[in-house]
């Protein structure tokens, strides 16, 4: 029956009521919302005037107006025109959702464990993971591209994930949220019969659906930016990532700015897409009824 | 029968023959460069013209983002993952060569006499050890930009000749608002940019001084010349208030933007401005010091041939090389990227010294020096760190550029131990 | 599998954490830990990619114990932190919480804050320069003297360039905070909040007694993880002084970007080396401090 009962608690997602929504009106909470409102134009300003400034040309980028006088589409159709947008679009794309995949099963699992069970060395396997979030990687990208090549990683997709597959900063986090998981429903599930696996799988993955969601949303982001790697490890340009390929507007002595402009804000319309599939996870929250206080 | 019988063999023993000749002769080289338009095509256009005379070569160009190009080059040089020909700065190929990542230009291919009697005398900095390391297919200069339209405004009939005059005329086309903030410069300044350039190897001499020894490991402008040379320069904007450090954030988007008078750049910014909207502008040579002196700074990227490249590849490799670096290459890359040729018979021709554009350029090639640095950035970090002392912390120029002269002493030593 | 049913619960638990952990334990050790060992080991040696390597035994740490740059830098990534760490997550937090209890354009607000974490830092860094501008083409400056208050310097003084740095690095830190608090806050099962209404309870005790000690791990995380990242900052400080790397005169030159110098532009690896050594012990420690400072007791 308990294990049953957790699924049909933990399934009773939660629409996003904040619990006092009946006081919907009050003074206290217009004045909330329209601070929370206006902080958030603030924070997205310069984003809108990098929106403008991708429609300007050249000698009017500085110009502070955000329509400006003279708009042009020609900044877009010169990027997207170009073939090889597509193409590392593509390519970022694949590699963003595997290590992202990849990095939210590794780390749930690694930090469930970390978190759930106990056995020696549990912190020190936990200090060294988060210790090697202390290395910049500009240092490890010149080892990283030996090994590469050593093992014929080179100009190929892999060689190009491999170091991003799991991540300290995930499995810190998943630790840290798999915390809230009460043990008893754990034990209540080894009770049923179920082996740790399953455990992890069906009863403690869907208590942190919201820690699960915004890793998924860091992971895809860290690794859609990501450039020092991929340009190291591929001669190929065919297997450039979008942070790569944008590169190419700025050369030697000039950055053309109202590209890098353009191609940011192309850059930023899947990141958008992927974060606002899976806030919604985050807001609904979790539900567990059945707890004793 | 007969007749078919003799055809089949003939084709045959015909197409064979055409085969194994082929097979033979096949040979397959990189080159690599980093990513601008205009060089692509150049190269592009080059490697057309180099395959249709050389058929059994094939060469394969690949391009890289110029932010970290060097990085890029010095991690895959030496895991044996490189090209056979690469295009490096001149500044960094000492250390390729001293871990014989590169190898030498024969001499019976490229006889150094007749490499410096050809080219011109600041690519004499590729040789060492009676060998040339690398070629250049094209060099760079510095000029003088100037806002036509502006001086027109002002009522100034041409560009300052001399350092006076530069002075003079900044002043003219300055302009300020109400309250007194900078509006218009009448010259752009930034030490981030080519003016430290400027400084070191045109203004330092032009005020009597010279920045180095002739081989470029001991600072020698810790002397009333540089003194007198960093003053000078900060003087356009403490004294004269005709520019400012940081205006419109980099110097070259003031000009752009037509917020500037003059501005002293590189040949490579003719491509940007040509594509400039209504930015009416012309070139004039760097001016002359008090006593006349003209002087230049050169930079270039050279072509080099890896050590990588071995028997038949080294042999078409340096084939392309020469290719590439000849007279013709030379005219085409001037025409598609706007970069001035290495060897005076390509570019003193009548045609580009008359070239409104090119000329002043060019005619600066021909008392320009190329300062052979051992850490560029750093060595550029130095003479901002001397400007931003005068500027933000009131140091005298003296004292500015004997700081400046240690740190960079320290670079140098550093790298040549 | 008969040796794992003679085993008792405790040690089938050990053996299920270790069947987790081997394949994530054997990607950190050969793709982080050995690199970072080889870091460690290149601290000893000068090499500039190219050539050989060759031993300098301690001459790395003495040169950087002796350059006043690397003091320098060494302060100015402890202000990162001390000033970033707790700014960012004061305000992270303060939206957090007040958003949660907000439902019209939740969804909309939320992306707001958010985005300014998901647009290219390259890109973010040049609009804020372009901000920090003097008059006619500064935004603050602009606003400024229409106010009629004279211009502030920002990146132009060795005073303001460091805060101002630090700013955008904040504002785009902001997103990433905003949401694990969010995720956090949507974590504390509403049952405690329905009892303590029962109880009629007041919003700042629910605050103390109830969210913000739920909130602990949460809250470990990101004051360890922001910490972390304000002492490793660089993409902030690399693209909005190009103009005048780590400038002005060094003032808002952090480490990171130090040792990118020494590796990418001087070529110096065993210097950057030692560098990344001295990071890594920092962090080490101040993460070290913070967990066990923050603790369950």
């Amino acid at each position: 029956m308990s294990d049953i009962g957790i699924k049909a608690s933990a399934a009773t997602l939660n629409a996003a009521k904040p619990y006092n929504y009946n006081k919907r009106m009050e003074p206290a909470q217009v004045i909330r919302w329209t601070i929370l409102f206006l902080g958030g134009v603030v924070m997205v300003m310069p984003i809108v005037f990098m929106m403008s400034t991708s429609f300007k040309w050249p000698h009017e980028i500085y110009n502070l107006m955000i329509i400006p006088d003279d708009p042009t589409i020609e900044n877009y159709t010169y990027v997207l025109e170009d073939g090889r947008f597509y193409k590392w679009f593509f390519n970022s794309l694949v590699i963003a959702t595997i290590t992202t995949v990849s990095a939210v099963i590794f780390d749930s699992l690694v930090g469930y464990t970390l978190c759930k069970f106990r056995f020696r060395g549990r912190m020190v396997v936990f200090v060294a993971i988060l210790s090697t979030l202390m290395i910049p990687t500009e240092m490890l990208v010149i080892p990283w591209y030996l090994m590469a090549k050593d093992f014929g990683w080179l100009n190929s997709y892999w060689g190009i994930m491999f170091p991003g597959i799991m991540t300290a900063f995930g499995t810190f986090l998943m630790k840290q949220f798999f915390e809230s998981v009460p043990d008893d429903f754990l034990e209540a599930a080894r009770i049923d019969g179920l082996n740790e696996f399953q455990i992890w799988w069906t009863v403690a993955m869907p208590l942190v659906t919201p820690a699960i969601s915004a890793l998924a949303i860091f992971v895809f982001l860290g690794n859609w930016t990501a450039f020092i790697w991929p340009l190291i490890v591929t001669n190929d340009p065919n297997l450039y990532t979008l942070p790569v390929g944008l590169t190419t507007f700025s050369v030697e002595q000039s950055v053309e700015w109202e590209l890098i402009m353009t191609g940011a804000a192309l850059a930023t319309i899947p990141t958008l897409i992927v974060f606002l599939v899976f806030q919604r996870y985050i807001i609904r929250g979790v539900v567990m009824t059945g707890l004793k206080g | 029968m007969k007749s078919l019988k003799k055809t089949i063999l003939g084709i045959t023993a015909g197409a064979t023959i055409a085969l194994s000749s082929g097979a033979s002769q096949a040979v397959e080289i990189n080159y690599w460069q980093y990513f601008y338009e205009a060089r692509v095509n150049a190269i592009d256009t080059l490697i057309e013209q180099f395959e249709a005379e050389n058929p059994g070569i094939t060469v394969n160009q690949t391009t890289f983002p110029y932010a970290d190009y060097r990085t890029k080059v010095a991690a895959a040089i030496p895991a044996g993952e490189g090209p056979d020909v690469v295009q490096l700065f001149y500044g960094w190929l000492n250390d390729y060569v001293e871990a014989d990542l590169i190898s030498p230009l024969p001499v019976d291919a490229f006889p150094p006499e007749t490499i410096r009697k050809e080219f011109f005398p600041m690519v004499q900095a590729m040789e060492k050890d009676g060998q040339y390391m690398a070629l250049p297919t094209a060099v760079r200069s510095l000029a003088l930009f100037y806002n036509t339209r502006l001086f027109e405004e002002a009522g100034i009939d041409g560009p300052p000749k001399t350092l006076d005059e530069l002075v003079e005329t900044a002043r003219a086309l300055t302009k300020t608002d109400a309250a007194g903030n900078i509006t218009q410069v009448g010259i752009t300044t930034g030490m981030n940019a080519q003016d430290h350039h400027w400084v070191r190897e045109v203004l330092i001499r032009q005020f009597g001084g010279e920045p180095y020894t002739s081989d470029y490991q001991t600072v020698t402008y810790d002397d009333n010349a540089g003194a007198a040379a960093l003053q000078w320069y900060s003087d356009l904007q403490t004294k004269h208030g005709v520019t400012q450090s940081g205006f419109m954030d980099e110097p070259q988007a003031a000009f752009k933007a037509g917020r500037a008078g003059m501005h002293i750049d590189g040949s490579f910014r003719i491509g940007a401005l040509k594509k400039t909207r209504g930015l009416e502008w012309a070139v004039a040579e760097l001016p002359a010091g008090p006593d006349g002196t003209q002087s230049n700074y050169s930079s270039y990227w050279v072509n080099a041939v890896t050590s990588k490249a071995e028997g038949e590849k080294e042999a078409a490799a340096l084939k392309f090389l020469a290719f590439i670096t000849s007279d013709n290459a030379m005219q085409i890359w001037l025409d598609t990227v706007g970069e001035l040729p290495a060897k005076p018979s390509a570019g003193l021709t009548d045609a580009n010294r008359a070239d409104p554009v090119f000329g002043p350029f060019i005619s600066g090639l021909a008392y320009a020096k190329t300062t052979i640095f051992a850490n560029e950035s750093g060595q550029r970090q130095v003479l901002m760190d001397a400007m931003q002392r005068i500027l933000l912390e009131g140091e005298t120029a003296e004292n500015a550029i004997g700081i400046a002269a240690e740190q960079e002493q320290v670079i140098l030593d550093r790298y040549y131990k | 599998m008969h040796w794992y049913r003679k085993l008792s619960i405790k040690q089938k638990q050990v053996v299920w954490a270790w069947t987790f952990l081997a394949i994530p334990v054997l990607f950190y050790i050969v793709i982080r830990f050995y690199p970072t060992f080889g870091a460690i080991v290149l601290s000893f040696q000068n090499w500039n990619l190219l050539g050989a390597k060759t031993w300098a035994g301690l001459e790395n740490y003495q040169r950087l114990i002796s350059d006043p740059v690397f003091w320098k830098v060494f302060s100015n990534t402890f202000i990162y932190l001390l000033l970033g760490t707790p700014i960012s997550l004061v305000i992270s937090f303060v939206i957090a919480y007040h958003l949660d209890k907000v439902s019209f354009l939740h969804a909309t607000i939320r992306a707001m804050y958010f985005l300014p974490f998901m647009t290219s830092a390259v890109a973010m860094a040049w609009l804020w320069r372009w901000f920090y501008q003097p008059v006619p083409i500064g935004l603050f400056n602009n606003i400024l003297s229409s106010l009629g208050i004279s211009q502030l310097p920002f990146l132009n003084s060795t005073f303001s360039a460091l805060p101002s740095v630090l700013a955008p690095a904040v504002w785009a830190g902001l997103g990433f905070q905003i949401i694990i608090f969010m995720a956090g806050l949507r974590s504390i099962p509403q049952s405690y909040y329905e009892a303590a209404q029962i109880d009629g309870v007041g919003s700042w005790t629910i605050l103390r007694e109830i969210t913000l000690p739920l909130l602990k791990p949460t809250i470990v995380f990101l004051v360890v993880f922001s910490s972390i990242g304000f002492l490793r900052i660089f993409d902030q400080v690399f693209n909005m002084t190009t103009n005048d790397p780590g400038g002005p005169l060094n003032s808002t030159k952090p480490l990171v970007l130090m040792i990118y110098d020494t590796a990418f532009n001087d070529f110096n690896m065993g210097y950057a080396a030692a560098q990344t050594v001295v990071l890594f012990t920092i962090l080490l420690i101040v993460s070290l401090v913070q967990l066990y400072v923050m603790r369950e007791r």
